[in-house]
């Protein structure tokens, strides 16, 4: 069989990864100490397991509604006014997604007609690009710059608004840089948009995870609610990635396409799943804040240290990742992380995995025991002290 | 943010420079506080938590209920005082219910244990009975699971 000839287009020419060379080693060092998974270390709170674990003793293992379970969207819809004053309803304003990324397809899939553009901040998450090619759009990559903090700005977004732009994606916090936008950052954003017909996309999975300050929505801002969708998820904030649970929340008309796809493609998120979101949203927000409290511990240990040995490293405000600068040591990226990986064995990505802005930075995600992330911050004083000698700085 | 003693109680064994870090002090001022902190009693010791069945070294723990004749606060504590001097003693709490004092005490064997209710404990003038309960087997300790945690097997995953 020719396979080469079945597949799609489309599929064939989206690259796996840009840095598979690296990962092939990543893959074959299984000693390294990893600070590479951006995934908490967290296992879920028992008491939400328990409810899972409930729901199959009681026998809850058939589909539930498409849309998702009642109860769930009810919990969502307080949720999201509680935590972050949004406010929508749980009929028609809320689907229940198969994690945050099912949410991120639909929204490409309902919104992109074929060479529509798709305005994607890097370095970002590495599924914006694939799916809107996959939707058909044509993706405009824009490289957020380190001196701004990784925040987009309305200049940059003015220079890549074409007739044809259709959506904008604004994943913050930030997966990999840790960056946030602020309420002014994202006024100056919606100064730009409100005389177009740009939709925006908020990926907002990190919202949970700001140090500081509160997270500000793109739909809070006013005039924005209506052409901003939110797509959050208990991946991060509630530490269950495995259970794949996300939501997607925006006006009627978007729901409702969303809804109708989401039905022929998957028919109902995990139910067990959603039994156990229903105890999240009603008594996790103390687990949260346990866990933020945590990351915050790790992630100012980390960024006073790597500027400590001489990496510098901006302060992230948002998400558990620090992304600090190797430029200062002449290697690219992927070189860092190859030699750092093979003499001292810790594994951190290099940024131009997320595309071209996050060339010269590598990725280092603090959602790991603070044992291993002090020994990864000698071993990187360790890797940098010789590389300098070798350099013979 | 953390305080320092929550750090301390969760991982004794981090560096003065982990602390300060995470609690957001300097250096110096965490060394300050813990040596204020000792002296005072807040911090009592630093010890670490075994699992002594990876060890096999054989210890039979057991959780005394004591009851005493009633009296006031300052009573209860001079009696306390006269069991808890005893090394067997591990712990010691009075307690509000159907009896007055929970004593654990571990030894090396059942006998020992026996003996030392039995010859020690329940003679004390003012104790006016006990309740011996023997622990079958450890769970839990200060938030820590016995039993080594099952290895996951998982192929590389890029997020």
């Amino acid at each position: 069989m020719n396979y080469d000839s079945l597949l799609n287009d489309k599929i064939k020419n989206i690259k796996p990864s840009g840095i598979r060379k690296f990962f092939d080693i990543l893959e074959e060092m299984t000693d390294a100490i990893s600070l590479g998974i951006g995934e908490p270390d967290f296992v879920t709170p028992w008491h939400i397991r328990d409810a899972g674990i409930y729901s199959l003793e009681k026998g809850h293992t058939k589909y539930t509604s498409n849309a998702g379970m009642l109860e769930l969207r009810r919990e969502i819809a307080r949720y999201m006014s509680r935590r972050f004053d949004l406010h929508y309803e749980h009929a028609g304003q809320i689907l229940v997604t198969v994690g945050g990324s099912e949410a991120i397809d639909l929204t490409l899939r309902v919104l992109l007609n074929p060479g529509d553009e798709v305005i994607i901040p890097v370095p970002s998450f590495v599924c914006y690009g694939p799916l809107t090619e996959m939707a058909g759009g044509v993706p405009v990559y824009v490289e957020l710059k380190g001196e701004n903090q990784f925040r987009l700005t309305p200049e940059q977004l003015k220079a890549a608004i074409t007739p044809k732009t259709k959506v904008l994606v604004l994943p913050f916090p930030s997966n990999p840089t840790g960056g946030i936008m602020e309420r002014k950052d994202l006024e100056g954003i919606a100064e730009v948009l409100k005389d177009t017909n740009i939709m925006v996309l908020s990926d907002e999975i990190y919202a949970e995870l700001t140090y500081g300050q509160r997270h500000v929505s793109m739909a809070n801002l006013p005039e924005m609610y209506e052409r901003t969708i939110v797509v959050n998820g208990f991946s991060k904030s509630h530490a269950m990635t495995g259970w794949r649970m996300g939501y997607v929340c925006a006006p009627k008309p978007v729901i409702a396409a969303m809804t109708k796809l989401h039905q022929f493609g998957i028919m109902s998120a995990p139910t067990t799943s959603q039994y156990a979101a229903v105890e999240a949203m009603r008594n996790g927000d103390g687990d949260i804040a346990n866990m933020c409290e945590e990351y915050d511990s790790r992630r100012r240990y980390l960024v006073e240290n790597l500027n400590r040995i001489g990496l510098e490293c901006f302060e992230p405000k948002g998400a558990f990742y620090v992304f600090p600068c190797i430029k200062s040591t002449g290697l690219t990226s992927e070189e860092f992380c190859q030699q750092f990986l093979m003499e001292e064995k810790v594994a951190v990505i290099p940024g131009n995995a997320f595309g071209p802005g996050g060339e010269g930075y590598v990725r280092a995600c603090y959602a790991s025991s603070m044992k291993d992330i002090a020994e990864a911050v000698s071993r990187m004083d360790n890797f940098l002290t010789n590389l300098r000698r070798r350099q013979g700085k | 943010m953390n305080s320092l003693l929550e750090l301390l109680e969760q991982d004794c064994t981090q560096s003065h420079a982990q602390l300060a870090a995470q609690a957001g002090m300097t250096e110096q001022e965490v060394k300050q506080e813990l040596e204020r902190m000792e002296k005072d009693g807040t911090i009592l010791g630093y010890q670490a938590i075994i699992d002594w069945d990876k060890v096999k070294r054989e210890t039979v723990t057991a959780l005394i209920e004591v009851k005493v004749v009633p009296q006031s606060i300052a009573g209860f504590d001079r009696i306390a005082q006269r069991i808890y001097q005893y090394d067997e003693v591990e712990s010691m709490y009075l307690m509000s219910g159907a009896f007055d004092l929970t004593v654990i005490i571990s030894g090396r064997t059942l006998r020992e244990v026996a003996q030392f209710v039995g010859e020690r404990l329940a003679p004390i003038e003012g104790v006016t009975g006990t309740a011996t309960h023997f622990i079958l087997k450890k769970y839990k300790e200060k938030h820590l699971v016995f039993g080594k945690p099952e290895p996951e097997e998982r192929e590389l995953i890029f997020v």
